[in-house]
């Protein structure tokens, strides 16, 4: 131990809280000049915590199953009844979509149809939920010898969760369609309108940019389109509610917020700039490669829909969903054009 | 921290000798404020189930720096600050270094002001305490809308601002007690 006299190792306590502040403020500088830096960083400490996030979530899952558990023996009567008439409706809804498979196999032989490659997936556990109050994302632990990619479909039991914008060896991120930075192109099932589902960090992502004289209805199934090749078409998304006119969202089929098992989708649409985090938007380095245009450069809604994630919001232009006719109008995979109008 | 274990030997006075066992003790009762703040941000960053899980986390964080910032400077320097803001910018989606100068910021305002602070009652502490917060979530919401690029919603930070002058009185004390008891060295 070095033997200082007073003054100097008073001097030096000063000293030391505004030197960090420079240290702290050198760090805000390089994440925002160089993002890579701070996303190993925190791919890193995420790859760390993963195991033991894991660990507590499975004593904590067997908790909220037997509250679950308990709550269940107490409605089980009403439950049944409600089962009863849901199987009656369902067996129905069987026998016609038998008649209605049958019906498709026989269309399809008659107009050589090609089917759609079958995506390879991985089913992994959500161990934690890692978004802030600016974020919505999601942690999927990985064993070691399983490989994602960035950009591959994250689903759950019912519906569309979000992509993968992070992976580390033994862990993945997962931006869910709810986030602030979230773009996700959509058909809406009954008018075969494109749409952008864009996220609100709210539990229900709005709908905008829809045609001008489509309105969405309310319950209306919303799924995804093979727009700009970022998903494949026909993913189940949500449906259509209205919160107030002219103002309408979707309430998606993922429980986004109680995740539990995650299922990630190869299908081989990589291409995609990878979503940036609510305050990571602006221009990326160059040198990847990348495709889409400058994520949150200026005249962005005159580049092509590659990037749709990064799609510039037009928050609080106006109450009404605006109309963009800049959206270039990509052929869709899996059927022809459709009319615009409601079907 | 070492400056004041110098002083603290320097002292005149009558002590038991230290032993290991007492090391130890009055070294635990020495980073458990900072254990204790970094336990928070790695639970709140679990998955807990906790409703509005993730608002609780800056709300927590601000209000230990700054009480220990306040009442116990040794036990949560700078470096340890620093550390903090840097593990939680780490597990959130925060820009980098964000959460470390609003941390280091808070953590120089406690310093600056303990004299005056550590004397006066809670309610005034509070107000302090509010008025911290308030400059802290208006200059995270800043940075992070300028480094957006546009303007981001102003509902989260004032929640995550209720909830941090919500949770301030609990915490408090939580720490008091600790400040008195568990986290105090000389007591080892």
């Amino acid at each position: 131990m070095i033997r200082l006299s007073i003054l100097t190792r008073q001097a030096l306590a000063k000293l030391t809280l505004p030197l960090l502040l420079l240290l702290a403020c050198g760090l805000v500088v390089l994440g925002q000049a160089d993002r890579r830096v701070a996303e190993r960083a925190r791919v890193a400490v995420s790859d760390a915590l993963a195991p033991l996030y894991g660990l507590m979530a499975r004593p904590l899952s067997g908790l909220r199953d037997a509250g679950g558990e308990a709550q269940h023996l107490v409605d089980v009567a009403a439950e049944n009844e409600r089962l009863r008439a849901e199987n009656m409706r369902l067996r129905r809804w069987y026998n016609v979509a038998v008649a209605l498979q049958a019906e498709n196999a026989q269309l399809k032989d008659q107009l050589h149809w090609m089917p759609d490659p079958a995506p390879s997936f991985v089913t992994a556990r959500a161990v934690a939920d890692t978004g802030g109050v600016y974020a919505r994302s999601l942690l999927v632990s990985l064993p070691g010898d399983v490989s994602i990619s960035k950009g591959e479909v994250a689903v759950d039991a019912s519906g569309l969760m979000g992509r993968v914008t992070e992976v580390g060896t033994r862990s993945a991120r997962i931006l869910l369609i709810n986030d602030i930075t979230s773009r996700v192109p959509v058909t809406l099932t009954g008018s075969h309108a494109s749409a952008m589902m864009v996220g609100t960090n709210n539990a229900t992502p709005r709908l905008m940019y829809f045609p001008e004289d489509v309105h969405p209805a309310e319950g209306e199934r919303v799924v995804t389109s093979s727009e700009a090749d970022a998903l494949p078409a026909g993913l189940p998304v949500g449906t259509v509610h209205y919160e107030r006119p002219g103002m309408p969202v979707v309430e998606p089929f993922a429980a986004l917020d109680r995740p539990g098992i995650v299922r990630l989708f190869d299908y081989g649409l990589t291409d995609i700039v990878p979503p940036e985090a609510a305050a990571r938007v602006g221009p990326r380095p160059a040198g990847r490669g990348a495709v889409g245009p400058v994520p949150g450069a200026p005249g962005g809604a005159a580049a092509p829909v590659a990037a749709p994630p990064s799609f510039p919001a037009s928050h609080g232009a106006s109450g009404e969903p605006a109309v963009t006719p800049s959206l270039p109008v990509l052929p869709i995979r899996g059927f022809s054009k459709p009319a615009i109008g409601r079907g | 921290m070492m400056v004041s274990e110098l002083s603290a030997e320097r002292r005149p006075g009558i002590r038991p000798r230290p032993t290991l066992g007492r090391r130890l003790d009055a070294a635990a009762r020495r980073v458990l404020p900072v254990g204790f703040t970094a336990l928070a941000i790695l639970l709140l960053s679990a998955p807990l189930g906790l409703p509005e899980q993730e608002a609780l986390l800056p709300g927590t964080v601000l209000a230990s720096v700054f009480f220990w910032s306040v009442f116990r400077p040794p036990s949560m320097p700078g470096w340890a600050v620093f550390g903090l803001g840097l593990l939680s910018d780490l597990l959130g989606y925060a820009p980098p270094g964000l959460t470390i100068v609003i941390l280091l910021l808070v953590h120089g305002v406690g310093i600056a002001g303990r004299h005056g602070l550590s004397r006066q009652g809670f309610l005034l502490m509070w107000l302090v305490f509010l008025s911290v917060a308030s400059a802290a979530t208006l200059l995270d919401w800043t940075a992070r809308s300028a480094f957006a690029l546009r303007l981001l919603p102003v509902q989260p930070a004032l929640f995550q601002l209720a909830l941090a002058a919500g949770l301030y009185p609990l915490l408090s004390a939580l720490f008091t007690w600790a400040h008195r008891t568990v986290a105090d060295p000389s007591r080892a």
